[in-house]
């Protein structure tokens, strides 16, 4: 992941927006700032389902912290998933097994993001999360 | 002439701006006098129908049996009894594919076309594994229409039925419905036609058409959800078994037989949705009076502008170029996937449909994840395709 940013300045950012635009122009760049799967991690176990988007996800475990890498086929997924990303990575399984990732996206009024049509996807990619940290 | 002002939820905000509602391919919005109908049958007439003989009871008959009866004329059925309510196209697709196992045998072919609907193709792979039976598709051509040609090939004497969608959901295509029954009797196939998309924007005549089955659900044509119709031709529908069991349904009932009613009530089993029919009756009665022809050319033209405009934008590519188009403007942004666009547009409160539309095999066949779906009703207005053009516009700078 090269997004240089911790939660709290993620926070703090999305405290400044105050229309809809800068804020998804900001979400699709943290996006771009994330580096890409290679090809051959794009397979079929690394695919999330249920997303109307494609969304991969693959993980290590280094020196007992769990390293995440996601990536998608769409921009506004993709930039979401950096937000995950922000809260979750380099962070041991208990960590992120306490993340409240519900409450973040309420703070950052994204939650629609999750709602059962839309952000379904996002969804399948927390619990997926939520998953590997608890089997870590 | 604008029916605008009769839907009062178009009045309403969306994401703090007024809403442009061009999501009418999934569901309609219902105007006053249909959300007033199913208000005074619950204040006033409720009851359970055919059953009792009190005058609530009565009322709530009539009431129903009138929705039948307009819906009937609607269509230019023959008679009543060619009417069955279901809860909507997907369960009268169910119904049909359902009592119809014991006609069809061993190896002879369903056929549909890449362009339908899961609810158009999911029933009819269940009733080839009932029975062994194949199910082949008309293949497209890259505009998006059916290939005339290829329907010819595939309907041979093998074909027990042809289902098709009148118009397609995903791409806007007018399908040549009447040809396409004409070739399929011509080889002795039963025919389903998908009316869904249809229903609202096409004059719909089944007698014209010589159909043998003709569906559509409700709430695409400003009536309320869990209400739709089969048609069927009264002699088939006597043929025909019964599918669910249950009240209504029945004429006489021992311990371990029974014997049905004729056809609708045949296929109506347990207590119907009486709201629903009246809602039904009360938007085909608001259509009735409405000059529909002038609406539906309005829309046309809206749609023409639309495209036009749209075609314009750098990034913008139309999917489905067919010659005849219903109220659909499927697209695609350049390096974006359909559902950021779609979460673009709905911050500006433009509600459209991004993803596959319940079309995978359509999808496939286009080589495409999905597509954005503009799709209009007799309602949507210049202010409507002006904001949509402008929203379009500021996502792609977006992406
Ligand atoms: C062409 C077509 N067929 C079938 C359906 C299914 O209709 P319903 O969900 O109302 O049963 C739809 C609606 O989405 C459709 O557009």
């Amino acid at each position: 992941m090269a997004v240089s940013m911790d939660l709290e300045e993620l926070k703090e950012t999305f405290s400044f927006f105050d229309d809809w635009e800068d804020k998804y122009r900001f979400i699709i760049d943290l996006g771009k700032d994330l580096t890409p799967l290679a090809d051959a991690d794009k397979t079929e176990e690394n695919l999330i389902r249920g997303c109307q988007s494609q969304v991969w996800l693959t993980h290590q475990l280094i020196d007992g912290k769990l390293h995440f890498q996601l990536d998608s086929d769409a921009h506004i997924v993709r930039g979401l998933s950096a937000v995950v990303l922000i809260a979750s990575n380099e962070q041991s399984a208990e960590a992120i097994t306490a993340l409240d990732l519900d409450g973040l996206f309420d703070e950052l009024d994204l939650l629609a993001h999750l709602s059962v049509t839309r952000g379904n996807g996002l969804r399948s990619m927390i619990e997926r999360i939520k998953h590997i940290a608890a089997h870590s | 002439m604008s029916i605008r002002s009769d839907f009062p939820i178009l009045a309403r905000q969306s994401r703090g701006k007024s809403l442009v509602y061009l999501d009418n391919g999934a569901t309609t919005q219902k105007p006053q006098v249909v959300i007033d109908a199913i208000d005074k049958y619950y204040q006033q007439h409720n009851s359970n129908v055919h059953r009792a003989a009190h005058e609530l009871a009565e009322e709530a008959t009539q009431m129903m049996e009138s929705g039948r009866s307009l819906c009937q004329a609607f269509i230019n059925a023959e008679s009543r009894k060619e009417i069955i309510f279901t809860r909507g196209t997907t369960e009268a697709i169910n119904l049909v594919a359902n009592v119809l196992t014991q006609r069809i045998k061993p190896g002879q072919d369903i056929l549909i076309t890449e362009l339908e609907h899961h609810s158009n193709i999911v029933p009819w792979q269940m009733l080839a594994e009932r029975t062994g039976a194949n199910i082949k598709a008309v293949a497209i051509t890259d505009d998006g229409e059916l290939d005339l040609n290829d329907a010819a090939a595939k309907l041979t004497k093998n074909t027990a039925l042809f289902a098709f969608t009148h118009v397609s959901n995903g791409l806007g295509t007018i399908n040549p419905a009447k040809a396409l029954i004409k070739m399929a009797q011509d080889v002795g196939a039963l025919t389903l036609v998908d009316g869904a998309q249809a229903i609202l924007h096409l004059p719909v005549d089944v007698k014209d058409l010589g159909c043998d089955f003709y569906v559509f659900s409700g709430h695409k044509l400003y009536a309320p959800t869990g209400i739709g119709v089969l048609y069927g031709r009264e002699a088939l529908l006597e043929a025909l078994p019964p599918w669910q069991g249950g009240g209504e349904m029945i004429e006489h009932v021992t311990l371990t037989s029974s014997t049905y009613q004729s056809a609708p009530y045949k296929f109506e089993a347990g207590t119907p949705n009486i709201a629903g029919a009246i809602g039904l009756g009360a938007a085909i009665t608001y259509l009735n009076q409405q000059p529909i022809a002038d609406l539906v050319a309005a829309e046309g033209e809206l749609i023409r502008k639309a495209l036009a405009a749209l075609q314009q934008i750098e990034g913008f590519q139309l999917v489905g170029q067919p010659t005849e188009r219903s109220a659909v403007i499927s697209f695609l942004i350049e390096g974006s996937h359909p559902n950021d666009v779609g979460t673009l547009l709905d911050q500006q409160g433009i509600a459209v449909r991004s993803g596959h539309h319940c079309n995978m095999p359509l999808m496939t066949r286009l080589g495409i994840p999905g597509t954005v779906r503009a799709s209009f009703s007799l309602y949507n207005n210049e202010e409507d395709v002006e904001r949509l053009i402008a929203g379009v516009q500021k996502a792609t700078t977006f992406l």
